[in-house]
């Protein structure tokens, strides 16, 4: 079958090309990343060896470092290695908004209603 | 890497119909909207775990108290395998995007050295999970229900009171040997040796497993190991209810006790460690073979003839989603 939509594709993908030069200077960030993700991973495993749970503010105090790591991580991979960032800013917030929209509530709901049904694991394990 | 992106367009032509407003093809915002969902659906099932371990009154295991183990080695690492396969899911994606890189220079043979090893890294974080799935599913020596309450004296002198139904870990070579003996208490008979208990496995080659030490809260807080007499005591307090690994209904061991995972009590950590690495380990499977689907693309040299690399940058989309979400896993079940 004869596809009508590669015409238009075909000239984007066209368009997204570089030199030599400018792959040069995107390699350099690429491992630029490459070193940030690597120290940002050995932070939390040292983290994760070094510091046992408990019920101490320290510990929550960790906890939160974990998700901000994390959150760090994955803006990274996501803006970086899968360019989101150099997209328009019309396609970056059709992305991104839904997770501030449905997930933060999501997080609090689940987490609330958890605590209300403290105990159910014993009546249906 | 932005290509069309970043062209300075009215705003009039750019919602003036007959181009894409997100100046990107009609393929690359499908696989964009496509991980949008599907992120929301890992949502979904992290947020699913969130719930059930707020709900938990049994202490819920320490991920890197479980996952302790590293392949051929003995003794423990907790979390350096898990950190090699998150490394490994990290170095992957490095040299995916370097594909799409060499794509967008149209280096032919760039693509494809970059492409093949990304390929090889998940093919490794696979046989990884594998065995970390193998060595969760067998556990590392199972436990048993005291049957009885017991006091103890714990290795820095202070005195512990152990309720009946608790659990008491063995270690992995005893505990594998008892495993047996439960299934044939004729040929392995027990024989205790002052501070100690041997099991000996008779036959042609008989062999003897000791157990010298044994330990309670070992997933949990305030893991101890208890030795000697106090071992003795926690031995002979010992009820018939044992558990070895997280075994799957229907398939291997299946005890019979009151808990059939040596996790928890809650089946929940082994059902939710299960689904959703499993649903990860799904997506990495088929991130595998779409990359090498076009892998052999770029062999037979379509991507030549379109005079465009496209198709990397939509797998490599794909490909780093699923690193994306690894992170995310690696941060709820292995550190928190």
């Amino acid at each position: 079958m004869e596809r009508d939509d590669l015409i238009v594709n075909d000239s984007y993908a066209l368009n997204a090309h570089h030199s030599e030069e400018e792959g040069v200077a995107i390699r350099k960030k690429i491992y630029m990343v490459t070193a940030i993700l690597s120290v940002i991973t050995a932070i939390e495993v040292g983290m994760g060896v070094m510091f046992k749970r408990s019920e101490t503010f320290t510990w929550t105090a960790i906890k939160w470092t974990f998700i901000v790591l994390t959150l760090f991580k994955a803006g990274y991979i996501v803006m970086s290695f899968m360019h989101l960032g150099d997209e328009r800013k019309n396609l970056r917030n059709a992305v991104i908004l839904p997770y501030f929209v449905f997930i933060l509530y999501l997080i609090f709901i689940a987490i609330t209603e958890g605590l209300a049904h403290y105990g159910m694991d014993l009546k249906f394990h | 890497m932005s290509g069309e992106a970043k062209a300075a367009i009215s705003k009039e032509v750019l919602w003036g119909g007959g181009r894409s407003p997100f100046s990107v093809s009609y393929g690359k915002m499908m696989m964009w909207y496509f991980l949008v969902s599907d992120a929301l659906t890992f949502g979904g099932l992290l947020i699913a775990y969130a719930f059930w371990r707020a709900s938990s009154v049994d202490p819920w295991p320490i991920g890197e108290q479980v996952f302790r183990s590293m392949p051929g080695l003995e003794g423990e690492f907790p979390l350096a395998y898990v950190a090699l396969m998150t490394f490994i899911l990290i170095v992957s994606s490095v040299t995916m995007v370097l594909a799409v890189e060499a794509g967008h220079r149209n280096d032919r043979s760039g693509v494809l050295k970059w492409m093949g090893l990304t390929v090889v890294g998940g093919l490794i974080f696979l046989g990884s999970q594998a065995w970390e799935w193998s060595h969760f599913i067998h556990g590392s020596g199972g436990c048993f229900n005291l049957a009885k309450e017991v006091s103890i004296t714990n290795p820095d002198g202070e005195s512990m009171t152990l309720l009946a139904g608790q659990r008491v870990y063995m270690d992995h070579h005893f505990g594998h040997l008892m495993e047996m003996h439960l299934n044939d208490p004729v040929s392995v008979p027990m024989t205790q040796d002052g501070g100690h208990v041997v099991l000996t496995e008779l036959g042609e080659h008989p062999h003897e497993a000791h157990l010298h030490a044994l330990r309670v809260n070992k997933y949990i807080e305030n893991e101890t190991i208890v030795e000697g007499d106090e071992m003795m005591k926690l031995w002979n307090a010992r009820s018939e209810n044992f558990a070895f690994g997280a075994p799957i209904p229907g398939l291997g061991a299946d005890w019979g006790g009151i808990n059939h995972s040596e996790y928890a009590t809650q089946q929940g950590f082994s059902n939710f460690f299960f689904f959703i690495t499993g649903f990860h380990g799904f997506h990495v499977f088929s991130g595998v073979v779409i990359n090498l689907v076009v892998f052999l693309m770029v062999l037979n040299r379509v991507m030549e003839r379109r005079k465009h690399y496209e198709m990397v940058e939509k797998v490599g989309l794909y490909w780093h989603f699923v690193d994306l979400v690894w992170v995310f896993v690696f941060t709820f079940f292995y550190l928190i």
